[in-house]
């Protein structure tokens, strides 16, 4: 087990809105982490400073040297859907070869070798038949297919994922699932998702995600509830706030 | 008509206005396909009309309008980026306040400039059959320059385009790509304010686009259309507008609508067949 990347003490936000304190985390090569958290709470933050794309307030984000890792590639990302303009003339295709670094010299890719790579990864994510169409055209779930790919590659070493599971029918979202246990062996994976229920049967750890981060070094929370019945649920409880439950655990003081 | 148009090429004045469409469509044709893939077309509005700023002040100062018109759109291009992208100010309202900033200080400048000013309606307007020689030579380079960014960086363009926070997780150089588009984009609106003028310029950069977006969902195939719609509004458009006799500016853009008004109804008719055969086949 090496570590991918390591954060400690970040603290991040826009403008004078600090949407992330002090926050922990350390990704090691084989992780699943499954991130929660209330909407507002910084999960998309906290991925988006993890790979660069917000500069943190303080702390810092340090990222291993590792030698399998060829010209940089670090992060696989697939952003939430919401973000994509459905309307840009793009194919498929075109959407999936983004994904693949540019590179110079002896291993320059021809769009042919590109084109080829493209379709055997859409296979592999189930959108064979998409390979033909145009961005437009997509159901939400063919989109999450399309983006998957266009993350995975370039065989990311972290792979980055901020709610496939959103706008995706119960079938793919199983089939999604299955993917990433398979993607798993060989990167690490870490997923904001809304569906508890679901990913904790299939991620390793939890990361808990408000303000601050609680990580949780098991997805045992509700394991025992779902193993049973390993099917994408919600739990849900009553009470006079509406609340996620969480095995009891302790929490790391951070001094709020 | 034939005759007349042959007639028409003996003119020098009139092979100008022709080679001028021919560059200026490649460059709008280019330049816009980004404008609207991209939805900066209220963007470009604002750039275009803040360039009104640059010619007035250029009048008042006694200098070529083009170079001031340069400088105001390149400082306003940069300034919406800037303003929206490091204050609280939304995009859309950074756009209007440039958008107005620019003419009104044309309008101040030009009032403040002592005696009449003969050209004025030639920037507001365009005007095609005045085209110098200087001026196609600048919109000549700008077309090969447009042209040679656009082979050479094709994909690293259109991925920044598509989802440049994407881009920016594959080390692509986002920053670079939005400034570079932003200034062509500057340079493309002023070359062609000659030709078709500030108020009607974004019809070049947005109605031939979106003709070609009809048959074309990819953003190659929409580059090389829109060149062609372009090219083939203009053409027709100065045709019209010689035989008559209305301005050449508003006549390209009434043939650019009525082009795209016919690719609308042919598109839909296609469809309706389609959908037909298809029908008729399940059954």
């Amino acid at each position: 087990m090496s570590k991918i990347i390591e954060i400690f003490s970040l603290s991040a936000g826009y403008g004078d809105d600090l949407v992330l304190k002090d926050v922990n985390l350390t990704v090691n090569d084989n992780d699943f982490i499954g991130v929660i958290g209330p909407n507002g709470g910084g999960k998309t933050t906290l991925l988006k400073v993890m790979m660069g794309l917000i500069k943190p307030y303080s702390g810092t984000i340090t990222i291993s040297k590792s030698s399998k890792r060829k010209n940089g590639n670090v992060f696989g990302y697939l952003p939430q859907i919401t973000k994509i303009d459905k309307k840009f003339p793009i194919s498929v295709l075109d959407v999936v070869i983004s994904g693949i670094i540019p590179q110079t010299g002896e291993n320059q890719i021809t769009t042919k070798e590109a084109k080829l790579k493209a379709r055997s990864l859409l296979e592999r994510v189930g959108g064979e038949h998409l390979c033909e169409k145009i961005v437009g055209d997509l159901s939400g779930g063919q989109m999450q297919r399309v983006l998957l790919a266009r993350a995975i590659i370039s065989l990311p070493e972290l792979l980055v994922l901020d709610e496939p599971d959103t706008f995706v029918d119960n079938n793919f979202e199983r089939d999604l699932y299955e993917l990433l246990k398979e993607l798993n062996k060989e990167m690490a994976i870490i997923m904001v998702s809304h569906d508890l229920g679901t990913i904790s049967s299939y991620v390793k750890t939890i990361a808990c995600v408000n303000r601050g981060l609680h990580y949780h070094h098991s997805n045992a929370i509700t394991e025992k509830v779902l193993e049973s019945y390993n099917c994408p649920i919600d739990l849900i409880a009553h009470g006079d706030l509406p609340h996620r439950v969480l095995k009891e655990h302790e929490h790391v003081n951070h001094g709020e | 008509m034939e005759n007349d148009v042959l007639g028409l090429l003996q003119y020098d004045f009139f092979r100008n206005a022709l080679l001028a469409a021919f560059l200026s469509s490649i460059v709008c044709g280019i330049i816009g396909t980004y404008i609207v893939s991209r939805r900066l077309v209220f963007i470009s509005g604002g750039i275009t009309h803040s360039s009104f700023g640059g010619i007035g002040l250029a009048y008042f100062m006694g200098f070529n309008p083009i170079i001031g018109a340069l400088i105001f759109s390149l400082l306003s291009a940069f300034g919406i980026e800037f303003l929206s992208k490091r204050s609280d100010l939304r995009e859309d309202s950074a756009i209007g306040m440039i958008w107005t900033i620019g003419m009104a200080l044309g309008i101040i400048f030009i009032a403040a400039t002592p005696g009449y000013s003969p050209n004025l309606m030639t920037y507001l307007f365009g005007s095609i059959l005045t085209v110098a020689s200087y001026d196609l030579i600048a919109m000549l380079v700008l077309a090969i320059v447009v042209i040679f960014i656009f082979v050479f960086f094709y994909r690293t363009i259109l991925y920044v385009a598509f989802d440049d926070e994407y881009a920016r997780t594959r080390r692509l150089p986002v920053d670079f790509i939005n400034y570079l588009m932003l200034s062509l984009i500057s340079f493309a609106i002023v070359l062609n304010i000659r030709i078709v003028g500030v108020i009607l310029l974004i019809s070049f950069l947005t109605i031939p686009q979106v003709t070609a977006n009809i048959f074309t969902k990819e953003f190659k195939g929409m580059l090389v259309l829109s060149v062609i719609f372009a090219l083939l509004g203009s053409v027709v458009g100065l045709l019209v507008s010689y035989r008559f006799n209305i301005p050449s500016g508003p006549s390209i853009i009434c043939v650019f609508v009525l082009v795209f008004l016919l690719s609308k109804l042919l598109r839909y008719l296609a469809v309706g067949l389609s959908l037909r055969r298809q029908m008729k086949n399940s059954l």
